[in-house]
């Protein structure tokens, strides 16, 4: 999905804050909405990490910005066990004393057709790949500062669940993903040279680069 | 429609809305009370303590710096080290050729058993936006002067693995014990927005 969650290379934030010995929580609720996120996904099996991480995609575009870190958690919890059932919105509303916001829902075009999935690794370290990831209203983890891009796969990862799959249905879809190195020209024309990207992609999000064009 | 966000508008303030979701959890039984106070208490197990030992284990230890390179997550468990983000752990090594630092810019995926639950401005909009493309200057402006003749390289954590720095062991900590060179590693330097530091200025 391009949305406000795919941040890496936008321009225009400034400086990051650092708070000297930062607790892992700074208020009780935080805490609470940590613990429940973990709970609803590891006891209650009420949806998987990808559908989570979606969840939070589907924020808002401005809360999603101005939200701490632990509302969104809140807001990814909240919304999915709303959305499956679990939970109606009247009944929180009552419990919470005031409206209850949530994520925006699911795009019905979210789910893509998805391609025979191979389980064996296509690409050994050293391959030249080219970023081929489409544009998808759905999850994905393929960010939008690498597509078209031309890297190099410095290491091959196990199989791991296709998140766009994951995210929006019940399908359970495994392929390998692979370390890829981009330099940080190949990324922006201003970056400083002496310097690279290396972000874990996914078999699909990929196709080899000819030689020919490896070496312009 | 409830979707629609307002900032003037009289929502629940986050508290409330948490409260709410477990006191509803709990009526229709699907979770107690005593379940999400165990699962807050399991937060202290994630700890910065862990990836320490961890680093500072590689340091004195040739054989083990070498499985932890391999397989950060099998090296961690034969310290006892394991947990939830912790499913597979990777550990890239500073060189004086080359500085790593981690960061997660679709969300704020980090090696929880190892570093601990990440800190806020790890998890910021300004960290992930900046430090894929400007590293440099977001190290320099957070205490970090990496000479220009070192390479950066920047892990954008966007699939399963989970990513952990192991930094340069100091000169002048060469006669430390382990636990002395455990007191020296920070989330900051395994995380990769900081170097090691010996003795307190």
């Amino acid at each position: 999905m391009d949305g406000i969650h795919d941040l890496g290379g936008t321009a225009g934030f400034g400086a990051i804050i650092v708070e000297p010995n930062e607790p892992a929580f700074h208020h009780a609720w935080e805490a609470t909405a940590w613990a429940l996120n973990m709970l609803a996904i590891s006891r209650m099996r009420a949806y998987n990490t990808d559908a989570y991480r979606h969840a939070l995609e589907r924020m808002d575009p401005s809360w999603y910005l101005e939200a701490s870190y632990y509302e969104r958690v809140l807001t990814g919890v909240t919304t999915l066990l709303v959305e499956s059932g679990v939970v109606s919105l009247e009944e929180l509303e009552d419990r919470a004393g005031g409206p209850v916001p949530l994520s925006q829902p699911v795009s019905p075009t979210a789910l893509p057709i998805v391609d025979v999935i191979a389980t064996i690794a296509a690409f050994v370290p050293g391959d030249v790949v080219r970023v081929i990831a489409a544009s998808t209203r759905g999850h994905s983890r393929c960010p939008q500062y690498v597509r078209g891009h031309v890297g190099t796969v410095v290491r091959v990862y196990p199989l791991a669940h296709y998140p766009e799959a994951r995210a929006h249905s019940t399908i359970k879809l495994r392929e390998h993903t692979y370390a890829v190195e981009f330099s940080n020209r190949e990324l922006w024309d201003d970056a400083d040279p002496n310097g690279t990207v290396v972000i874990e992609l996914f078999e699909q999000y990929l196709a080899k680069e000819q030689r020919e064009q490896e070496q312009q | 429609m409830n979707q629609h966000v307002d900032k003037h508008s009289v929502n629940a303030s986050p508290p409330a809305r948490a409260t709410a979701l477990q006191r509803l959890l709990v009526e229709k039984n699907l979770l107690t009370d005593s379940d999400v106070h165990a699962q807050i208490e399991a937060a202290d197990d994630l700890s910065e303590a862990n990836g320490a030992r961890v680093i500072a284990r590689a340091w004195i230890d040739p054989g083990f710096r070498i499985r932890l390179l391999e397989n950060a997550t099998t090296a961690a468990r034969e310290l006892g080290i394991e947990g939830p983000e912790g499913k597979y752990m990777v550990a890239v090594e500073n060189t004086e050729q080359v500085h790593n630092v981690i960061v997660c810019t679709q969300c704020s995926c980090t090696a929880w058993p190892l570093i601990g639950l990440p800190p806020d401005w790890y998890k910021s909009p300004a960290y992930r936006a900046r430090v894929v493309r400007e590293a440099r200057t977001v190290l320099q402006e957070m205490g970090l002067a990496v000479a220009h003749d070192r390479k950066i390289r920047v892990w954008d954590t966007s699939g399963d693995a989970r990513y952990v720095v192991l930094p340069l062991r100091p000169a002048s900590a060469a006669d430390f014990s382990e636990e002395q060179l455990q007191a020296l590693v920070t989330r900051e330097a395994m995380i990769g927005v900081a170097e090691i530091n010996v003795g307190h200025p």
